[in-house]
């Protein structure tokens, strides 16, 4: 979708939300994950609370790690996530 | 194909795993392996493993990739799996094959310690009373992971 991000949770974060994904309208010119984690806070009371909850949180763009000064574009697809817990 | 990376809900069979490896090349001359499996104990009956699907497997081959090179592997399997595993079940298995012994050995305890704190893999505890919960991050695992980060690669 023009003008939005693909923002996705998973684990712990996935089951606080109570979503797996969610479209987020953003400007055009893009913005960094910091102010994208904001404006959903801001605009979701909800998911500001389960972000709370994740005092580690991590953060993927386009499905590589990144972090939160990385500014993301419309069309991008964001994941959040606790630390990984694999092996 | 030297590099194998899965990610399924199947078991794995580590016989044929190995066989393959071995069967790679005439200059491997040993074969790390490090298998792990649902641990119990204190009413723990079973792990759910989630996953971030095409971010795992880019992130598992990327890493069986550095291994291949900075260990100079004739071969590299990483298998891993997803959804609820019972306790005793396999989770992961991870085989380096190499002309030398270090390299073997050296290569499967990297991959094994890279993919813990660094493939987007979550594990969800489920105990016979009915609690489930999910594992949090160890600070020795992520500093097992550092530690290979700040080595200089192998010249």
């Amino acid at each position: 979708m023009a003008d939005h991000v693909t923002v996705l949770f998973f684990a712990a974060l996935r089951e606080q939300v109570g979503l797996d994904s969610l479209s987020v309208a953003i400007p055009p010119h893009g913005l960094s994950v910091t102010a994208l984690r904001h404006q959903i806070e801001g605009e979701t009371p909800s998911i500001a609370a389960a972000f709370a909850e994740q005092p580690r949180l991590r953060v993927a763009i386009n499905k590589t790690l990144g972090t939160f000064e990385q500014v993301v574009h419309p069309g991008d697809e964001v994941a959040f996530f606790p630390p990984m817990t694999g092996g | 194909m030297p590099l194998h990376v899965a990610v399924q809900t199947a078991p794995f069979d580590v016989g044929v795993q190995t066989a393959r490896l071995s069967a790679l090349s005439p200059l491997t001359g040993g074969i790390g392996l490090f298998v792990g499996q649902v641990r119990g104990g204190d009413g723990l009956v079973a792990m759910t493993l989630e996953h971030y699907p095409g971010m795992t497997e880019g992130i598992l081959h990327a890493l069986a990739q550095e291994a291949q090179a900075r260990f100079d592997l004739t071969g590299c399997t990483v298998i891993h799996r997803v959804g609820r595993l019972e306790v005793g079940a396999g989770i992961v298995f991870v085989g380096a094959s190499a002309s030398h012994r270090a390299a073997a050995l050296q290569a499967t305890t990297f991959l094994i310690d890279r993919l813990k704190t660094g493939a987007p893999f979550w594990k969800r505890e489920e105990y016979a009373n009915g609690q489930a919960q999910w594992v949090d991050a160890r600070e020795t695992d992520e500093e097992a992971a550092r530690a290979w980060l700040q080595q200089s690669p192998v010249p």
